[in-house]
């Protein structure tokens, strides 16, 4: 592509100053971008106070989590960077076969991001030197494992490969007794979980769970059987009709009626399945989407081939249709992220639920601008970067793109 | 199911059981009937035994009683001493109200923001999806108490007020038609809240940036011909768009919005987040004074679903509308 100094102009020419009309249009636009960039600009840098965010980072990273057993969390965010690393090396190591770069552009991006992020971010927070170095020591952590899972990804026994992803479950159920307690460690309730930890905990929790019953609830709704076809729309229907935060309201105040005295769980624990089983109708309609686009030839073959029903639905068809049903399911999860933001609605002390407390201290008054433009920010870049992830997905499973011949 | 292959009588081989492709279906069905039978009688069991227990068994005679609670703005006339069913009722009104707002709102916006993706300018086409990609990303939740603590509550009062004709936006609500400064307090015919002005805005912001994905779709599913076809028959790039193309994009776009508007519906149970007193805000203060838990669940959730039914029924009479007729 020409891009020579000359051209570029003509570009943009044609792009912002094709006709008069446009030309004003882009006029007006231009001036009202500077001038809001301009007066968010000076509010972030000579209004605003920051400090209600450096003091409170604490909280809104773990809320009222306590603080001598916090090494539990540096700890799993050790373990989570090392897994990660370790995952994206092995990603871009193998298969060996193909010629595969070890470090494409992406990466090298990606880890100047990381970088940039992991010294910058604690700066700016106005973190102690202590933490600031955790964080750096953490960043070194994953870049370390990257590299080295990316150098010696061919070396692993082939046996040992199949089983790599295996430390994802392990690492969550550890992580879930890291942070709740148990096996010889303090136990810390949930009530006292809070911040970021807590809405990072919901929506995962509701994002494992309810992928794989709005799986099955999907088939329910398109099986030939009608008992299993009418419960599935049902409950379907009945989710998606109702807001979430009656849902939750239901949750909190008729759950405890509807099980013997005792058995209920936690209020923290009830969101969580709530948010679980709201997720899951929503899913099951992106799923559904997705075995409807699989042409039904797909099943008849599988069965004339002697499959029977589970394994030609397990081999077969939900490979292909979870595939066309993937960017539909991850929107669903983006909102289930969102969503998690209820909990604050219920009393709960998820990142927004703190940032409310936060405010309501006399010293923070008046400091919302602050604190919701962090909120956003961090939900944005959360939520953009699932999408991101998303559409990466999308291409790798892509049965075209790694075969440009038979495209 | 099919038909059995033929089998030669000598040669008939007996089916297992757990191969009988007509016993298999029944089976399946049955226990998972039972499964779910069981389930449900086991919850409703301990719900009964509960609810009897705590002297709250299903009974709608509460109803009746004085509410006891005021509720800011209703366009029902309200006071505490009138029954629940009064407040519930005020607050369905108010919860109608601001969807009813937010559905036209919330289709003027997204229609002219998805419209712009398809602009000559390329700034106002890169803005079009800076617009819905910032929108889309930041949960509803946080844009609404956004509006409400950072925008509406720090609008200036009094003599400060933002000024335009026939239009005064203060601290205080928005005044519209020939507001009157009398005694440093606006008056005027009529007065919006900002609790409601903040709901609204959140909603009609939020929906909007979905409602232009909709309605970019709709337009972009219209052929090139479409436009070329017209250009040179003379349309101006308006009424191109106005005649031509936005009448078969309806078509794509109907469906869609239908699913908007209901989320729309479902999403303005938030307002209690601004202080705004709609269904969901009276059902709560409701529960908190009576206890009457499953009775305000059933309600809510009833009206919630009236409310989808209402607007799914609509879309679909405007979607029969807009189909192709064919001769």
């Amino acid at each position: 592509m020409n891009t020579s100094p000359s051209t570029r102009l003509q570009r943009l020419r044609r792009e912002l100053f094709a006709s008069p009309l446009d030309g004003l249009i882009s006029l007006l636009l231009i001036g009202g971008m500077v001038a809001v960039a301009g007066s968010l600009l000076r509010w972030m840098l000579v209004q605003a106070q920051w400090a209600v965010i450096q003091a409170n980072t604490t909280l809104f990273a773990v809320g009222r989590y306590p603080l001598e057993q916090q090494w539990r969390l540096w700890l799993l965010t050790v373990l989570l960077a090392l897994a990660t690393g370790l995952s994206w090396g092995l990603l871009r190591g193998l298969p060996a076969g193909r010629a595969r770069r070890l470090w494409p552009v992406n990466d090298r991006v990606a880890v100047a991001l990381l970088i940039g992020l992991a010294v910058l971010g604690p700066l700016m927070l106005g973190l102690q030197p202590l933490i600031q170095l955790r964080w750096w020591l953490i960043a070194a952590a994953l870049i370390a494992s990257r590299w080295a899972a990316g150098r010696w990804a061919t070396a692993i026994p082939t046996g040992l490969r199949r089983w790599i992803p295996l430390i994802w479950p392990l690492l969550y159920l550890a992580g879930m007794v890291l942070i709740s307690g148990g096996l010889g460690l303090i136990a810390v309730p949930p009530s006292e979980w809070g911040g970021l930890l807590l809405t990072l905990l919901a929506a995962s929790f509701a994002i494992l769970l309810c992928f794989p019953l709005g799986i099955l609830l999907a088939l329910g709704r398109r099986s030939a059987l009608p008992l299993l076809r009418w419960a599935s729309v049902l409950y379907i229907e009945f989710i998606r009709g109702a807001p979430l935060i009656t849902l939750l309201f239901l949750g909190q105040n008729i759950l405890g009626f509807l099980l013997p005295g005792g058995l209920a769980p936690d209020r923290v624990w009830r969101a969580a399945w709530v948010l679980t089983f709201f997720a899951a109708a929503y899913v099951a309609e992106a799923v559904r989407s997705g075995l409807a686009a699989l042409p039904p030839g797909q099943l008849e073959a599988a069965r004339s081939l002697g499959l029977p029903i589970p394994q030609a639905l397990i081999h077969v068809v939900l490979p292909q249709a979870l595939r066309v049903a993937l960017p539909a399911t991850v929107g669903q999860f983006i909102s289930l992220l969102q969503d998690t933001t209820l909990l604050s609605l219920i009393g709960l002390l998820d990142l927004l639920g703190t940032a409310r407390t936060v405010m309501a201290n006399p010293a923070y008054l008046g400091r919302n601008a602050e604190v919701y433009l962090v909120l956003a920010v961090l939900f944005w870049c959360c939520c953009a970067a699932l999408g991101l992830g998303s559409r990466a997905l999308e291409r790798r499973l892509n049965p075209t793109t790694d075969h440009p011949a038979q495209a | 199911m099919g038909a059995d292959p033929i089998q030669p009588a000598h040669a008939a081989p007996v089916t297992p059981w757990w191969r009988n492709r007509r016993l298999i279906p029944w089976l399946v069905q049955g226990v998972t009937g039972l499964v779910l039978l069981v389930v449900v009688a086991f919850l409703v069991g301990n719900l009964v035994r509960n609810l009897t227990s705590a002297g709250l068994l299903l009974s709608w005679r509460w109803l009746g009683n004085p509410a006891g609670f005021d509720i800011a703005e209703t366009l029902l006339p309200f006071n505490a001493g009138l029954p629940y069913w009064r407040a519930l009722a005020a607050g369905l009104v108010n919860t109608l109200r601001v969807v009813l707002a937010g559905l036209v709102g919330a289709t003027v916006l997204g229609t002219l923001v998805g419209v712009a993706a398809f602009s000559s300018n390329g700034l106002l086409r890169r803005l079009a999806r800076v617009y819905v990609e910032l929108i889309r990303n930041i949960p509803l939740l946080l844009q609404l108490v956004f509006w409400y603590f950072v925008v509406f509550l720090a609008l200036p009062g009094g003599r400060d007020a933002i000024q335009l004709p026939g239009l005064v936006l203060a601290k205080s609500g928005l005044y519209l038609f020939k507001p009157e400064l009398i005694n440093d307090v606006w008056q005027a015919p009529l007065r919006l809240t900002v609790e409601f002005g903040a709901l609204l805005t959140g909603l009609v912001v939020y929906t909007a940036a979905y409602i232009a994905e909709v309605v970019r779709g709709g337009v972009a599913s219209v052929a090139a011909g479409q436009w070329e076809a017209a250009r040179s028959l003379g349309f101006s790039p308006l009424q191109t768009l106005q005649r031509i193309v936005l009448p078969q994009a309806l078509r794509v776009i109907v469906p869609g919005l239908n699913s908007q508007y209901i989320s729309l519906a479902k999403n303005s149970s938030l307002a209690v987040a601004c202080g705004y007193t709609d269904l969901y805000s009276v059902a709560e203060t409701t529960l908190n004074q009576t206890g009457r838990a499953v009775e305000v669940v059933l309600i809510l959730l009833g009206a919630y679903l009236v409310i989808d039914l209402l607007i799914s029924a609509l879309m679909n009479g405007l979607n029969q509308l807009v189909q192709i007729r064919e001769r």
